[in-house]
Parts: structure tokens; sequence; C-alpha cells
């Protein structure tokens, strides 16, 4: 358990260091979001409809930014391997990486998400929405993203194909997600139901991803 | 506790780098493990700690705590020092004595015995090669492990470290504590066992 914390306090003290890129993603997340209503023009109705959906994509592509730090850095500076002789098994310990990442990266977007649904002209209730189905979500998108972190270790430069090989797993994650948040806003759907696949894909991949990484990981070190 | 190898094969990369390798560590042993470059020194570090399988083989660890895997046994000091460059030198051996199952208290006496103790506070990024490796060192003082595994450790190291390192393996080998070393050169240690490696690899390479 001290050696859980130690791992989780380390990369989290990393991450808020120089050169931690903790708010990379969060600035990534604005940009991409201001960018939309140059893209789509200036039409406010059009703007709040398609809110969630631009959230959602803006909160995928940001969380997908900062994955190939995730394992990599350990990878090369030899720290994987030494965590592999810790006396903890290596399926938590990944389980540590990708929670600290979760909060360093995934949680700022969560946060910063109503502020930039003013952005998109949503009322109160759509961003408490969006907001609530990212907090739902976007573990699910560290924890997917956490088996393509793991996949790519070994390659040098390696987030390119990271990205090719986790976004389309994140689709189911993407479809229910922007699903939730417009079942709250406009109907007809009850917010339960696709609320509920929501959780439901967070919890499959909390226990696939660090099982999948694991293997992986033990593979990809020889 | 004995460290037991037999009949080792190690293949990389779809290329035999060693086969029927056997060798035989006893508490307060050291074996040194030379031979070219290329013919498997890493290899059987790494096979040891546990992070590369043998193809065929067996390695054994006698009395040694059943609960534990031989990985846990071991301290592993590779090519790389596994160091964070933000964070501090006290901060970069806490980690790694909290991580590893150490208790923490020796990190100041660890860092004061490889000669690390004034720059404490500084973060990792400002240490040289040399002090990089010293910190690396400070690890295996700081949690207590029966078997060290060391690959190339006096690379980048000045005489007087190397001096330094040489004695914490002798106190090591006193406490019945059992050393690999992967090296070119003398590490100073009398008596120790060695291991040659790649004289396969040699005549394999010989025309027929």
């Amino acid at each position: 358990m001290t050696a859980l914390c130690a791992l989780l306090f380390r990369d989290l003290r990393l991450a808020v260091r120089v050169g931690g890129g903790a708010l990379t993603g969060v600035l990534f997340f604005l940009i991409v979001v201001t960018l939309m209503p140059f893209a789509i023009g200036p039409d406010l109705a059009l703007l709040a409809r398609m809110g969630p959906a631009i959230l959602w994509l803006g909160a995928l592509l940001a969380s997908l930014l900062a994955l190939d730090r995730l394992l990599a850095m350990d990878h090369e500076d030899g720290s994987l391997d030494l965590i592999l002789t810790a006396p903890v098994p290596l399926e938590l310990a990944v389980v540590v990486k990708a929670f600290a990442h979760w909060l360093t990266t995934g949680l700022p977007l969560v946060i910063s998400s109503p502020l930039l649904g003013l952005l998109l002209n949503l009322e109160a209730k759509a961003s408490g929405a969006v907001a609530l189905t990212l907090l739902a979500g976007t573990p699910a998108l560290t924890f997917i993203g956490l088996i393509g972190a793991a996949l790519t270790v070994a390659l040098r430069r390696g987030g390119l194909l990271l990205a090719v090989l986790v976004l389309p797993l994140t689709v189911p994650v993407l479809i229910f997600g922007v699903a939730a948040s417009n079942a709250a806003i406009t109907g007809p759907v009850p917010f339960g139901a696709p609320f509920g696949i929501l959780c439901a894909l967070t919890l499959i991949s909390l226990v696939i991803g660090p099982l999948a990484a694991a293997v992986a990981l033990r593979q990809g070190l020889e | 506790m004995r460290l037991r190898g037999s009949d080792l094969a190690c293949v990389r990369g779809g290329r035999e780098v060693f086969r029927g390798l056997a060798f035989t560590v006893e508490a307060g042993e050291a074996l040194v493990v030379t031979g070219p470059n290329g013919a498997g020194k890493s290899s059987l570090l790494r096979m040891v700690a546990g992070l590369v399988r043998p193809q065929q083989g067996q390695l054994e660890l006698e009395g040694g705590d059943v609960e534990l895997t031989r990985g846990e046994h071991v301290h592993y000091l590779g090519h790389q020092d596994a160091l964070k460059p933000s964070l501090s030198v006290r901060e970069n051996l806490g980690f790694w004595a909290a991580l590893l199952g150490g208790d923490g208290t020796k990190s100041d006496v660890a860092l004061a015995a490889v000669g690390l103790g004034e720059l404490a506070q500084l973060p990792a990024v400002y240490l040289s090669a040399g002090q990089r490796r010293r910190l690396a060192v400070a690890r295996l003082i700081a949690v207590e492990r029966s078997i060290w595994l060391l690959d190339e450790p006096t690379s980048t190291l000045d005489a007087a470290a190397q001096a330094m390192l040489a004695d914490l393996m002798r106190a090591h080998l006193a406490g019945h504590g059992l050393i690999l070393v992967a090296s070119h050169g003398p590490i100073g240690l009398d008596g120790a066992k060695e291991l040659r490696l790649g004289q396969q690899v040699n005549q394999r390479m010989q025309p027929p």
C-alpha cells in the first residue's frame, strides 16, 4: 500500500513539475472548443445543439494528447524495469499510474468543461450534464488508452500509432457520452439509459485496461 | 541462499544469444559476468531479474522468501539510472525506497554513503552522469535486498566512486548477499567467480 501511494504521489508530483504537462491537455481542450465557432459560424442555436458533441470530441482528443507520457517516459529512463521488481503486482501499479494520469489530465477536463460550455452557448443545465458524463466517461478514455500506451511502450515516438490504436476503441464511450448528454438536455430518451451504459463502459475498461496493459508490458519489455 | 541457473538459453529478436549456460552463486559470493559486446551479459542479468524469460533451462532461488518472486529479491542496476529530472535527489531516492519496500529511514544514510548528502535538495536534472549513477547506487543501500544485479556499474564512476562501490559490494557479500555483476574491467572484488560468455558465439563465427 505504501508502495502504491509512493507511485501515485510521484506521478502527481511529476505531472505538476516542469515539463509535466498537466495543463497542456486543458489548454488543448480550450483551443479545440474555441476553434469550433470559427469553423461552424456564429449560429447560436446550432452551437448549442452541437455543444455536447464538441465538448466530448475536444475532451477525447485532449486526453489522447497526453497518453504517450503515461508509460513511455518510465520506459525510456528504465523506471519500468524497477517497477517490475517492486513487491506490487504490475496490474495494480498500472492502475495507480492510470489513476494519477486521469487525476492530472482527465479531471481538469471535467472541471473546465462547464466554463467551455459558455463559449458554446450551453445552458447551465446542459453544461452540468456534459460535465457529469465527462466525469463518468473520461476514466474509460484513460484506461482504454492505457492498453494502447502499454502496446506502444517499446516504440520510440509511438504517439501517432497510439492514437490510431486507441481512437477506434473509444467510439462506444463517445457515442454513449454524447447520447447521455443530449438525453439530459433535449430528451426524449431518459438520461438513465445511456448514462448507465456509459458507466458500464467505464467499469469494464477499469477491469480490462490494467489486465491487458500488464500483459502487453510483460511481453513488450523482453 | 543460493541462485542456480542450469542449461539456460536466451533468444533476443530471433537471434540466439547464449545456450547451455549454467552457474551457481551462493550467499556471500559474487559472480563476475564477462564477455564481448553482445555476448548476453545484460540479457543474463535481466533474466535473473525476471525481466526476460529464458527460452529454455531453469533459474532457481533456494532459501529465499517463498512469498516473494525472484524479481522481488533483486536490485537491478541497469544501464539506465531510472531518475526523474524534475524530482530532487532525495525525492528520487525516497520514491524508489518506498516502492521497492524499504522503510524509508535509510535514505539519508544511503545518500551520505554515496557522497550525495549535500545535494539532497538538488533536482536530478543538474546531476552529472557519475552523480546520477551514484544516486542509483544509493538505492542498493536504502532498500535491503539479497541479490544485486549490477550491469557495468562502474562505467561512469570516477576512481573514488569505484572504490566506494567495491566497498559496498564487499559489505553486501559479508552480509551474506549475492552479487552478479557484468563488467568489462576489474571491479575490485577478490575471490569473485567469473562466468565467461560468448565463447560459443566465437566458435560459431569461425569458418568451418
